[in-house]
């Protein structure tokens, strides 16, 4: 279901993992895009970020449900293609794995490639007691006649095997049931995995050496994994065991005697072995409990990637979501701004009708709600109809096409393939976005993908960018406004290359580090689901900010212009102050202002514009963007002002809660300055030389 | 014969000698499944020709041209009428 309320804005700065003690606890984990977000919002009834990519969950979610009277609490971590991790979302879901305390593991696997999802279930079975292997997406495998034999499988495994489709309740109805029945009942025997002989040697060996020490029933699984010689992780397993520095000796010496008997044995590559035996015998279970299918390569593929089509095609589609966006806003902006100011105006009647004092009665009607009527009825709709949009394109496969047909200009930027999901996301939510860096597993292109971010323009600033262009540049026609919008995203895109090189050349030095990208399936999202709740999702969401950040903005800009010192208001002194400097940049004091109390939220910018300048015209109603224009015009705007705002809308600081997730992510205030200040002067450098340019003409 | 993957025809199938990539990568590949002997077939390029989508165990990786370079496979071209 896309990004959703949960996935953006200020709830992604909190730490939310907190479950009771008198609930079972469950641990869902599986490869990357099997589906246990899905799973885990069907049964719990959240809204965990989901879609067509592998990565988009880079930190554990917990929810709750209650079955037959008991509660069970869901850990929905992030996926991974084994327990040997090698990226930070990885590392999350190998400790909880290991070390937290839950009382069941549900393994998830995509029944379209039972083979290589098995590799972790095997991983699972082999380290905990209660397990549930769940193969999902058996609709899609029936869908391609993939035919896997559960009961075979349960067989050989020797855990219960379930398959259900996520999108039918009733399968997941039969999950929660053996759920219940695996939590109460513990004793399963589950199947024994060996591995060559003498590295079954050395894991015994180990496993009688931590067996001295402490009791676990995961011992040969720390066993081997200690053997694999990574000193942070083994402190980890150490620390679980609470053994005493003196034991902690003991261990290393006889693993250090473990990995010479390899050696001397001619096995170097121990883990290597590992994973070679874990994927032989995988390919055999596989090989026995599924038939053999051949993988149909669509045709959408290798047109949506070919040389010709590809990019065109994605601009292509980049520009159909425009359009819609701006031409299905229209009537929706002109119906909500009616509806709003004849609310205003019954507001207006009922104050005066209870003798409201005249200054209280100004501040509520001229100053919070008509700023709030503003960024209802011009920024809503733009943002509730961009989302649901971008969603599909999310839930139905098409990202990983873009990270894939980008990735050459990502790599001449020295940065890494992956860093055009966190792009596209961006433009869903640039706190989502830098966040949603995380599936770059390298520390430095990581960075790169969190001080880029904003260079794209988040859902908040469409309508600011939409406004601007169809009033200056497109004589109101959705048209013109799409092909300027759709030029100026490309320009977005490119900008973000041409500083993510410029970092990785300078302050960010580096390779790039190696790529690997799965293409999924493409799947048909759940449309009408889709629509409805993120269009609804997206309203309540600007609603809420509406409230909490337009309301009082609103109140303090109407005290600005109204609180009067020696014949002036505070705002034309500070915009009088502003003005100067504004003027280099074709911008100008208002405009600025209004940048800096947008600063809460990005979608405020324009109706803190209008409000600023509302003061000395008396524009009192809303009928079309063209008559702002004539506002703007009055206030001494002219193509140059148009083009400045709508760069400086483009490439400015990003908001408050973006600029505090990056702070979150990267806990460094240098880089958040950073991300701050990069955009900023970004901005203000490009608007100078255009400002430059155009008065020398 | 011995070629590197990044050399390997398109819609052609080559079976994995050496990894010979950075250790990251290298777990990477093989949890992918793509252990010595395994079955890899280049399936289609990007639009600035890199990188390239391969079909590894029944999914589809891209993996750039660079990583590609250090895997070795085996391809028999005697076998397809016609390859280069």
């Amino acid at each position: 279901m896309g990004l959703t309320i949960k996935s953006t804005g200020n709830r992604l700065l909190k730490d939310e993992l907190n479950y009771d003690d008198n609930c079972h606890v469950i641990a869902l984990i599986g490869n990357p895009n099997v589906g246990k977000s899905t799973i885990f919002n069907t049964l719990t009834g959240l809204n965990q970020h989901t879609g067509n990519w592998p990565g988009k969950t880079v930190e554990s979610a917990s929810g709750s449900y209650f079955y037959n009277g008991n509660k069970y609490t869901l850990i929905d971590l992030p996926g991974t293609y084994s327990l040997f991790a090698s990226s930070k979302e990885e590392e999350v879901s190998r400790d909880f794995i290991c070390f937290e305390k839950h009382d069941l593991t549900i393994v998830v696997l995509d029944a379209t490639i039972i083979e290589r999802n098995l590799n972790l279930a095997t991983q699972i079975i082999e380290t905990k007691d209660n397990v549930i292997v769940c193969v999902n997406l058996m609709d899609e495998a029936k869908k391609r006649n993939i035919s896997v034999n559960l009961k075979k499988l349960q067989n050989i495994l020797k855990v219960p095997v379930i398959g259900t489709s996520a999108t039918n309740k009733k399968s997941l109805d039969k999950l929660v049931k053996l759920i219940e029945k695996t939590c109460n009942d513990k004793t399963s025997k589950k199947m024994e995995f060996k591995y060559d002989e003498k590295i079954e040697d050395v894991i015994k060996k180990m496993t009688k050496t931590l067996d001295k020490y402490v009791i676990t029933n995961t011992n040969r699984f720390f066993a081997i994994k200690i053997l694999e010689d990574n000193k942070e992780f083994n402190n980890k397993i150490y620390d679980y065991l609470k053994l005493d520095e003196t034991t902690r000796k003991k261990v290393e010496e006889v693993n250090l005697n473990c990995n010479t008997y390899l050696k001397i044995n001619k096995i170097n590559d121990y883990q290597d072995k590992m994973i070679c035996s874990i994927i032989k015998r995988n390919s055999e279970i596989a090989n026995e409990v599924c038939n053999a299918s051949t993988l149909k390569i669509s045709k959408t593929d290798k047109i949506l990637t070919s040389k010709v089509f590809g990019i065109p095609i994605m601009i292509l589609f980049l520009g159909i979501i425009l359009w819609l966006t701006i031409s299905g806003s229209n009537y929706p902006s002109f119906l909500l701004s009616k509806l709003l100011f004849s609310i205003n105006d019954q507001i207006a009647k009922f104050l005066t009708l209870i003798h409201t004092p005249s200054l209280i009665y100004d501040i509520i009607i001229n100053g919070v709600l008509k700023t709030l009527t503003w960024v209802i009825s011009v920024m809503l709709p733009p943002m509730a109809i961009f989302f649901p949009l971008f969603t599909l394109l999310e839930d139905s496969g098409f990202l990983p096409r873009i990270a894939f047909n980008l990735d050459k200009l990502f790599n001449k930027a020295k940065c890494h393939g992956k860093q055009a999901l966190s792009m596209c996301m961006g433009f869903g939510c640039n706190a989502c976005g830098v966040v949603g860096a995380r599936i770059i597993d390298s520390p430095r292109e990581r960075l790169i993908g969190i001080l880029t971010n904003a260079f794209v323009p988040c859902n908040g600033r469409f309508p600011g960018l939409i406004a601007i262009i169809t009033m200056f540049f497109a004589a109101g026609s959705s048209f013109k406004s799409t092909i300027i919008l759709t030029t100026v995203i490309v320009l977005s895109i490119i900008t973000t290359l041409l500083i993510s090189k410029l970092l990785s050349c300078t302050i960010l030095k580096g390779l790039p580090s190696s790529f690997v990208l799965e293409m999924p399936q493409y799947r048909k999202p759940q449309i009408k689901k889709v629509i409805i709740r993120s269009i609804f999702d997206r309203t309540l969401f600007v609603l809420g900010r509406a409230i909490s950040v337009a309301a009082p903005a609103g109140l303090v800009i109407w005290l600005m212009s109204n609180i009067m010192i020696d014949g002036s208001s505070i705002l034309s002194y500070c915009t009088e102050a502003l003005n100067p400097i504004a003027s280099l940049f074709g911008l100008d004091g208002t405009i600025l202002i209004a940048f800096i109390l947008g600063f809460p939220a990005n979608e405020i910018v324009i109706p803190i514009m209008i409000m600023g300048y509302m003061k000395t015209s008396n524009l009192t109603d809303y009928n079309s963007l063209v008559e702002l224009k004539t506002l703007l015009i009055d206030n001494g705007w002219t193509y140059v002002t148009a083009i400045c705002t709508l760069i400086f809308m483009m490439f400015h600081f990003p908001c408050s809660t973006t600029i505090l997730t990056i702070k979150k992510e990267t806990n460094s205030k240098l880089w958040t300055f950073v991300a701050f200040i990069l955009p900023t002067l970004v901005g203000l450098l490009i608007c100078f030389i255009i400002n430059t340019i155009f008065s020398l003409i | 014969m011995e070629i590197t993957l990044d050399k390997l025809p398109m819609n052609e199938i080559g079976r994995v000698i050496n990894l010979n990539v950075n250790n990251n990568l290298k777990r990477r590949l093989l949890d992918l499944g793509l252990t010595r002997g395994t079955e890899i077939k280049k399936l289609y390029k990007s639009p600035l020709n890199d990188p390239c989508a391969y079909l590894i165990r029944g999914s589809v990786i891209a993996l750039r041209g660079e990583d590609a370079k250090n895997i070795s496979v085996f391809y028999d071209c005697q076998s397809k009428l016609g390859g280069d």
